[in-house]
């Protein structure tokens, strides 16, 4: 993500800064430019930094939120990696993620190419696709639990009127994932439909025309030239795909969350849908163990950073050979 | 007909099967919201609307404090919005227009806080939320909130071109100084920008979960999103009355997206290629 745009060569504000006592004559020239983009970094300082570094500090204790801190050295990871419920929640993560991005970006890719094909009411469906992405996601996580309920929903009513038995939607472990990827799949499928629209329309139409002087056919010039001139704009969308993925937390907490403390099926029968940052929302906020909480977001962050490098890579690669 | 005629029927067809999968949602909740739960259970199943909206929306009322959630959602929503349109305006139309000591470094800090994810630091937040005294106030949601990288980042890549820098310049010889230029010039030629940051900015306040579920302890005093999860879980036998409380949460959104949407798309369709 680079700026590419080249920025005009700016006047500096009247007063130039004196030679010495640079460091004082600076702050009492620009005090109006660094109290105006302060709010931020004050913010993030409070907010964000401190509490970050605190959540490292926290990962070595163990405490209640309450009582007083132990240390209690590397034992949180320790404990962490024989967490045969913590890996369950990573492979659950794993899957889901798989079961929702690969169908989001393709589909996403296909309402793209169609968009573009100089359709009319082109900004209909733009709005049509697009609205998914703004709707409240606990609203339409409980709606979609209601179309998949084993009794009483839409889907097992129509497969009841064709007469095929109905499937037990919300309490299989794959369809548990699968509606959940369902979920997230309409979600995002028209937003990055538009983005991958906004990267079409950007490629400069004499390429085409070129392509189609050397006698290139329409499966050669998708592949040969608007795949790669995508490449930044479908890097960006599996990278956030990952990011959010990753983090999969209201969807099964609204489907299966309710009382989590109590409940040791939270995430759904068998924990099917218990993602990663619903387990550690369980620990850290039903449990009360700040440690061990801690412990696991940094682990889904190593994990977050390991998928987005590999993706990184894959899809750089994949388009160098495909070039 | 000729084949481009089919073609192009063909194609019409393929993006109606996908604007009905996008809207078909929004139509079945309206149905479960205005029939009865026992109109869900018959085979074959209630397709139309039925008379029994305000009866299921009564309901509603009954059992969460509607009006209460909505009015924090309101405000935090408001105050949000409000609060990041000045505050990543403001930095966004000095690092797109001012050169000072450090500028290129602290941008480079903005960026970066990009990466960190949000639940690392949930936890230490919600210690420092009990520690000032702010657990269960709407403070604990509006404050932290009220400034954002991904604002200022968006909105200096717009004032860049949307801001002419010798209007700047001369308001600078008129004696205007950084505020003024900021209040006088620059804000009156980026309210498209300030439009789709704002839209942006309310929908993701209007929709968080996460947070609020989090930090609002009390569970009489919430935001609209979790007093709708509350009700789907302590209620979760009478489908149509928590349909009806999904449909109140969601119309509003849309009908404000509706209104803003064709700018807002283009928008974000820029933004993207930006980034």
């Amino acid at each position: 993500m680079t700026d590419t745009r080249t920025t005009p060569p700016r006047e500096a504000p009247p007063g130039a800064r004196p030679a010495a006592g640079r460091r004082r004559g600076a702050l009492r020239t620009y005090w109006p430019h660094y109290l105006a983009i302060s709010p931020f970094y004050v913010l993030f300082l409070v907010f964000g930094l401190v509490p970050v570094l605190f959540s490292l500090y926290l990962a070595f204790q163990h405490w209640d939120g309450i009582g007083d801190m132990q240390f209690v050295g590397l034992r949180n990871f320790e404990f962490l990696v024989k967490d045969s419920t913590f890996w369950l929640s990573l492979y659950n993560t794993f899957v889901i993620w798989i079961m929702s991005t690969v169908p989001m970006l393709f589909l996403a890719l296909v309402l793209a190419v169609l968009l573009n094909s100089k359709v009319r009411f082109t900004s209909f469906y733009r709005i049509a696709y697009f609205i998914p992405n703004v709707t409240s996601l606990v609203a339409i996580a409980i709606v979609f639990g209601a179309v998949f309920s084993t009794n009483q929903g839409l889907i097992n009513a129509i497969l009841g009127w064709l007469h095929i038995g109905a499937v037990p939607w919300l309490s299989n472990e794959w369809t548990i994932k699968l509606v959940i990827a369902c979920l997230i799949t309409w979600q995002w499928t028209g937003y990055n439909a538009i983005l991958y629209l906004a990267g079409l329309q950007a490629i400069p139409t004499e390429m085409y025309e070129a392509a189609k002087i050397d006698g290139a056919g329409p499966v050669q010039t998708f592949f040969k030239i608007t795949i790669p001139q995508l490449r930044p704009i479908i890097l960006f969308t599996v990278v956030v795909s990952t990011i959010n993925g990753m983090q999969t937390f209201t969807e099964p907490q609204v489907l299966f969350g309710g009382n989590a403390s109590i409940n040791p099926n939270s995430g759904g029968p068998g924990q099917a849908g218990l993602t990663a940052i619903l387990y550690f929302y369980r620990e850290a906020f039903s449990n009360n163990d700040y440690g061990y909480g801690a412990a696991i977001a940094w682990a889904v962050f190593v994990v977050i950073l390991l998928f987005t490098a590999i993706n990184w890579r894959l899809v750089q690669r994949r388009d160098k050979g495909a070039a | 007909m000729t084949s481009t005629r089919v073609k192009k029927l063909a194609l019409h067809l393929a993006l109606l099967a996908g604007v009905l999968i996008s809207l078909f949602p929004f139509y079945w909740t309206a149905v479960m919201a205005t029939n009865t739960t026992r109109d869900m259970y018959r085979t074959p199943p209630k397709l139309v609307f039925g008379p029994e909206l305000f009866s299921n929306i009564a309901r509603v009322f009954e059992n969460i404090d509607f009006m209460g959630s909505l009015l924090n959602t309101v405000i935090v929503a408001c105050c949000t919005t409000v609060l990041v349109l000045f505050f990543d305006s403001l930095a966004a139309f000095t690092f797109a227009k001012y050169r000072f000591p450090g500028h290129r470094a602290l941008f480079g800090i903005l960026l970066l806080t990009f990466m960190l994810p949000a639940q690392l630091s949930l936890i230490p937040q919600f210690v420092i939320m009990v520690n000032i005294g702010w657990v269960g106030t709407i403070k604990a949601l509006i404050i932290p909130a009220s400034a954002n990288a991904f604002g200022i980042f968006w909105m200096r890549q717009y004032i860049q071109g949307a801001v002419p820098d010798e209007l700047i310049a001369a308001a600078r010889l008129d004696g205007a100084g950084f505020f003024r230029q900021y209040w006088n010039v620059a804000l009156p030629v980026i309210r498209p920008g300030l439009a789709f940051l704002g839209i942006f900015t309310f929908i993701g306040a209007w929709n968080d979960y996460a947070w609020p579920l989090i930090v609002m302890t009390d569970p009489s005093n919430v935001t609209l999103q979790v007093a709708l999860s509350q009700l789907n879980t302590s209620h979760n036998t009478d489908f149509s009355m928590v349909m009806a409380g999904a449909l109140l949460a969601i119309a509003p959104l849309v009908v404000v997206f509706a209104v803003f949407a064709r700018n807002f798309i283009a928008d974000a369709m820029k933004g993207a290629l930006r980034g």
